[in-house]
């Protein structure tokens, strides 16, 4: 379990992380999202010991990582952004280094041997570091976190430089270990932490910008009143005529994608169905309806909305799509 | 700690490292061992042991540059640094490591001390004492070459700045001598490196001096431990 009160980091005047709280539960993988420079890596490093909080606490299993730091630091697996690896070393002793840095108790060859074989690095065992892919390097990295099979595991982008079949074995793993770890997994494919994850934080600017299940962040963006509509004619008065709709709250014309076509971001209020308005008014200019189609908001589309400093609109539909129509 | 002492001891062998400290240092010692001994046909080796202190000005660099600063570089201080381990676990494993391959260096005196032991009497504890003499001064200038890797994270830096900081330490010497009696003057030679160094390889041990090399291992090892938790707070 691992709780994080007020904690807060700054550089100098630069505030890197600034008074975030959340509490992990056993069992339970947190999504940590957010672009360069968020501050996820930073928060990572301090829950893991590495750099201390200016101010606030990060409880590894009740204990404070800067208090009792040896304890804390013993319950935690940690895969940092960059895996902390002796290039010249083999694989397998790499690993029976670590098992040695960790004092681990747990039978040697067995427990190397079972961890090897979940990250699938058993193969290149006798091989040196350096001459691995990628992919392998990070698979390593990610079998160091988990030597001495610690109760909590903070994964800083697991999955970077895997490829897509790794990827998938990865990802399950992570939601295997899961089941009996606390994992703090970051990322920025939102997918990967739309599959693995049972909550996310969204943290922008060192703040959290959004904190909810996965379930609830993907219900509130599965809009089915917004249309993506193609329509041939003059784009203008399309606009002006669109935005007469009974219930719109936003129209837009994006860019064009055949001569004289454009697509048309046309959003309603929610509950509210506007493709018979939307095909009407069409007709009734004599211009040509090409496609239509429901433009849901994928994750991606919350994720720039909240990281572009939209501001915190998640748990409100209706207040957004109002932002968006005076922003039209 | 002994995972630490290892892995590092380890990696000097498994890099060229290792192997041109100790061809580096035999190399001389066999040279002067030669010059020392046999051209002038005697079994007193301390002008041997002498000569080997500002081998090893040049030569320690080589063994510290890499002990901290590679591991910044190549970020492989956030394992060590999140690993349940002390800071003290980390720096003085590390330093025994690079005193360890020092040593190692240290023993061929020994070697040709049974040779010299075939053809005349070799005063053993004269021997001892210079090795003692030695060591000891190795012990000091690791720590201090351990504590400037720490500073950087690049290698050769590490090493200019360490050969210069040993360098002073030799020179402390030549400039005591120069200065006019005073408080000053007093002071350098009481930290004086070459004047305790030379005083035990005549056989003059005393406590005071060998405490003095520990201390200042010891002060700078603990220096190094300073700047991990400074870099931690910052």
């Amino acid at each position: 379990m691992i709780e994080v009160r007020n904690l807060t980091k700054h550089y100098g005047d630069k505030h890197a992380v600034n008074d975030i709280s959340f509490t992990v539960e056993d069992g339970e993988i947190l999504g940590f999202l957010g672009p360069n420079g968020a501050g996820k890596s930073t928060t990572m490093n301090m829950l893991t010991g590495y750099i201390s909080s200016t101010s606030g606490q990060a409880l590894i299993n009740g204990v404070d990582i800067l208090e009792d730091p040896i304890k804390a630091k013993s319950y935690i697996g940690y895969l940092p952004e960059i895996p902390p690896l002796y290039v010249d070393m083999t694989v397998k002793s790499y690993l029976q280094y670590v098992y040695d840095l960790k004092k681990c108790k747990l039978p040697r060859r067995a427990h190397l041997n079972e961890v090897m074989s979940l990250t699938k690095v058993s193969d290149v065992q006798d091989r040196i570091i350096k001459n691995l892919s990628k992919g392998y390097k990070q698979r390593v990295g990610l079998a160091q976190a988990l030597i001495g099979n610690p109760p909590v595991l903070i994964l800083d982008e697991p999955t970077v430089g895997l490829d897509p079949q790794q990827i998938l074995e990865i990802r399950t793993l992570i939601k295997k270990l899961g089941k009996n770890h606390t994992v703090i997994l970051s990322s920025h494919i939102l997918s990967e932490i739309q599959a693995v994850c049972d909550r996310i934080i969204i943290i922008n600017h060192g703040i959290i910008a959004a904190h909810d299940t996965t379930e609830n962040l993907s219900r509130n963006i599965s809009n089915d009143h917004r249309l993506i509509a193609r329509i041939e004619g003059p784009r203008e008065e399309i606009v002006k005529a669109l935005r007469n709709i009974d219930g719109i709250k936003y129209c837009r014309a994006d860019m064009e994608r055949e001569p004289g076509v454009y697509e048309y971001e046309l959003e309603a209020a929610p509950g509210k169905d506007i493709r018979r308005d939307l095909f009407r008014i069409v007709s009734e200019h004599n211009w040509v309806l090409l496609s239509s189609r429901s433009a849901e908001m994928t994750l991606e589309d919350m994720f720039l909305k909240i990281t572009m400093g939209e501001g915190l609109v998640i748990e409100n539909p209706a207040d957004k799509a109002e932002e968006k129509g005076a922003q039209a | 700690m002994g995972a630490i002492y290892r892995r590092e001891v380890g990696a000097y062998f498994s890099s060229s490292i290792a192997y041109i400290f100790l061809a580096v240092a035999w190399i001389f010692t066999g040279l002067f061992f030669y010059y020392t001994c046999l051209v002038s046909a005697t079994t007193d080796m301390s002008g041997m042991f002498q000569t080997m202190f500002l081998v090893f000005v040049f030569l320690i660099p080589l063994l510290t540059m890499r002990l901290f600063s590679e591991e910044k570089k190549q970020k492989t201080d956030q394992g060590l640094l999140t690993a349940p381990v002390s800071l003290g676990e980390i720096v003085f494993g590390k330093y025994f490591a690079a005193l360890t391959l020092y040593t190692i260096a240290l023993l061929m005196p020994f070697v040709y001390a049974l040779i010299l032991s075939k053809y005349g009497t070799v005063e053993w504890g004269m021997v001892f004492a210079n090795f003692l003499a030695l060591f000891l001064l190795g012990a000091a200038f690791i720590a201090v070459g351990g504590f400037v890797s720490a500073l950087t994270e690049n290698q050769i830096a590490a090493a200019v700045m360490a050969f210069v900081a040993f360098m002073l330490l030799y020179l402390i010497d030549a400039l005591a001598s120069v200065m006019k009696e005073g408080i000053l003057k007093n002071v350098l030679e009481q930290i004086s490196f070459h004047r305790r160094y030379v005083s035990i390889t005549y056989g003059l041990f005393n406590v005071p001096t060998i405490i003095f090399y520990i201390s200042f291992a010891v002060i700078f090892n603990y220096l190094t431990i300073r700047v991990f938790e400074r870099r931690r707070w910052s």
